[in-house]
């Protein structure tokens, strides 16, 4: 009874061992993962923190009054006016679609319905 | 334990015996009883306190060992937490009221070199003199072949120069890493951004501080790693700023004016939308600011906040609000404008000759000095700088720029009462652009007080109140009136409903002493749309002179006006504001008081 209660408690022991060591590695090769990508992400927002500097200066004010000046032909853009504004009123109502007459239609028959 | 007895009979029998006091014996056995007792209840405090201070030893040896160990050991970050809040050690960006870039970072290198570990000093000092055509050849060489071990060649270099330098293969020559501050819109903002520099440098890094507008101001803020990179927003629009900032050139350039300033403030708010003084600069490449001569040449000089200028009859409507306020007078008052007035030795004239009287809105729109003068008698000197004060005309205004708390107004000493009469049409008390559009914001707005800022605010704080709603209603009819039939008539922009005053004041010559005849400074300060204010628009131009004519025009009304009507041409419907139909006075109910 007692040599199996020894050898259960030396198996249990060394079963602990075991796991403790694959956690240990584990955790490293976990750490080691979190440092990457914590380069990473320096590196990512450092070119970001670029390429929004880039989206900056290629989108200067200056810059697209240029381009608006010379693509004048092609865009035919101006400053905006006052009188671009419009009002819901002036927009035209879409043409509605009749549909095609495929029948003839006796309406001298439909006039006392519908006059 | 065995206990000896007290009385032990066999010595308690000899004692009988011997006749001696057994008493004695019992007492002797109870002291000596007594006496273990003491040693045995010493020796057991005794060990408690050893216990106690061995417990303490360990405490404060654990304590010490992990101070030591923490105080030798290189930090680390945590590594195993999850992403908690974000720490930045970049200096935070600078973005405009829609998050649109003004000021970022970029990383760099710095060029620096070491001589002794250099191969061949005098080829490497050419092939750098090559690439930098701003650097000195023969002192680099100098330099190099001289005992030095360690000097700075170049500041910030593009990766294209990098690789240049590279190819030159001189290991002598090392780079070192550099956050650089980019502003890239140009010049555009230029004097509310200010600039930035290196502070303390380091051949692994460099510390970017900044060195005028909101970059000086909020500097501690922007270095704050604990914002995790939030940027600092302002208040301006960059395409208003850059709309703005371009009308005002074309302006200044067609007017001959050597320079111009323009505020477009929100009437409620205080938030500046846009602020242009020019000649600019680029804040990428900093210009040295002058070091004699006036500082208001170098085009570092912000006009708009420090520029404190004579701002001529655009004051007169704080005049004429005020005695509105007070009762003294209405719009349709009569009052005295027969010229020229005589107040002592002073005599005080109008542009033209008004006739004997004018109605006090007619006293506005026609910019009589003497009508003016009269209702500010009415007023009294003492009330008339209190009312100031509260404008806020005496004090530097608040705004967030390192330059504002400098600009304070020139007043009088002594407030006699020719000084109340001229101070009333805007001679006499110098302030800057700033001060106008903010009193302006304040008279327009329903009469509170406004706070100029450049951050962008989420909600208007209702200021102290300085007139009331209907004489604030009374004022923005007559400067309305103005651009209908005014001074300003240039001003008006259909469906924008423009309502503004002009001042022309005579620069006041730099030596001291008397008034230029022929350099004014021209003004406008208007406010748009007059019936429901949301904007104010202070226009300055420097020097101008319109000359068009047969002879060369100064005032306002024919060089500054234009400028401020085609600014609000261009940046109203950029500001979403729909042209509209004037409502007529009839139509609604005017709120009146007497």
């Amino acid at each position: 009874m007692r040599s199996l209660f020894l050898v259960l408690t030396a198996l249990a022991v060394m079963g602990l061992a075991f796991w403790a060591y694959r956690e240990n590695y584990r955790t490293q090769a976990e750490l080691a993962a979190v440092r990457n990508l914590q380069s990473e992400i320096g590196v990512l927002k450092e070119s970001l923190g670029v390429l929004n500097a880039e989206w900056a200066y290629l989108n200067r004010p200056d810059r697209l009054r240029e381009l608006a000046d010379i693509s004048f032909p092609r865009l035919g853009l101006l400053p905006l006016e006052p009188r671009q504004f419009g009002g819901v009123a002036q927009i035209g109502y879409p043409e509605i679609e009749l549909p095609s007459i495929t029948f003839p239609v006796d309406t001298i028959a439909l006039g006392e319905t519908n006059p | 334990m065995t206990r000896i007895p007290l009385r032990p009979l066999a010595r308690i029998l000899s004692a009988r015996e011997k006749g001696e006091n057994p008493d004695a014996i019992e007492r002797e056995n109870i002291r000596l009883r007594h006496e273990a007792m003491r040693d045995r209840a010493r020796l057991r405090a005794e060990g408690r306190l050893l216990i106690l201070g061995a417990a303490f030893v360990a405490a404060f040896v654990t304590v010490g060992a992990q101070m030591g160990l923490l105080a030798a050991t290189e930090p680390a970050e945590p590594q195993a937490t999850g992403m908690g809040a974000a720490i930045v050690a970049q200096r935070a960006d600078i973005t405009d009221r829609q998050g649109r870039i003004l000021a970022t970072n970029l990383v760099t290198h710095s060029l620096y070199a070491q001589p002794p570990l250099m191969v061949d000093p005098v080829r490497a000092a050419e092939e750098l003199a090559l690439i930098f055509p701003d650097l000195d050849g023969e002192r680099l060489k100098k330099d190099f072949t001289s005992k030095r071990k360690f000097l700075w060649v170049k500041k910030k270099i593009s990766p294209e120069q990098m690789q240049l330098v590279h190819e030159i293969g001189d290991p002598g020559l090392l780079f070192g890493p550099r956050e650089m501050r980019l502003y890239p819109n140009g010049a555009i903002a230029a004097h509310i951004l200010g600039g930035a520099s290196f502070g303390r440098e380091g051949v692994r890094s460099a510390e970017v501080v900044g060195t005028a507008g909101v970059e000086k101001t909020f500097d501690g803020w922007l270095r704050d790693p604990a914002n995790g990179g939030a940027p600092l927003r302002l208040s301006l629009d960059l395409t208003i700023q850059s709309t703005v900032e371009d009308v005002l050139y074309g302006g200044m350039r067609l007017m001959n004016a050597k320079g111009a300033t323009a505020i477009l403030m929100d009437v409620k708010t205080g938030e500046i939308t846009a602020m242009a003084s020019l000649p600019d600069f680029d804040p990428n490449t900093r210009p040295a600011p002058l070091t004699k001569g006036d500082p208001s040449d170098s085009p570092l000089f912000n006009r708009a906040v420090q520029g404190v200028y004579e701002l001529g009859s655009t004051f007169k409507i704080f005049a004429v609000a005020q005695a509105l306020d007070l009762g003294l007078v209405r719009p349709e008052t009569m009052v005295e404008t027969k010229g020229p007035m005589f107040w002592g030795k002073f005599k005080i004239r109008d542009f033209h000759n008004y006739g004997p009287q004018l109605s006090v809105t007619d006293v506005i729109v026609k910019s009589s000095n003497i009508g003016t003068a009269h209702i500010a008698q009415q007023i009294g000197g003492v009330r008339q700088q209190e009312f100031l004060q509260k404008l806020g005309m005496f004090d530097p205004t608040a705004v967030e720029l390192v330059e504002a708390p400098g600009a304070k107004p020139l007043r009088p000493a002594k407030w006699p009462e020719i000084t109340t009469l001229t101070v009333s049409y805007g001679h006499g008390i110098a302030a800057s652009p700033l001060h106008l559009a903010a009193a302006y914001a304040s008279l327009a707005n329903g009469g509170t007080r406004v706070t100029p800022t450049i951050l962008k605010r989420d909600k208007a704080e209702t200021g102290a109140r300085l007139i009331s709603e209907a004489t604030s209603v009374q004022v923005r009819d007559m400067l309305r009136q103005v651009v209908v039939r005014g001074t300003a008539s240039f001003g008006e922009v259909p469906g924008y409903a423009v309502a503004g005053k002009t001042g022309t004041a005579d620069k006041p010559k730099r030596t001291g002493g008397g008034y230029y005849k022929d350099k004014v400074i021209a003004t406008f300060a208007s406010i748009f749309p007059a019936h429901d204010p949301k904007y104010v628009l202070v226009v300055s131009l420097d020097e101008p002179v319109e000359t068009s004519g047969t002879e060369p025009r100064r005032t306002a009304g024919w060089t500054a006006v234009p400028v401020a009507a085609e600014i609000i041409r261009r940046t109203a419907p950029l500001l979403g504001l729909r042209p509209e139909v004037e409502p007529l006075a009839d139509a609604a109910v005017t709120l009146v008081r007497n």
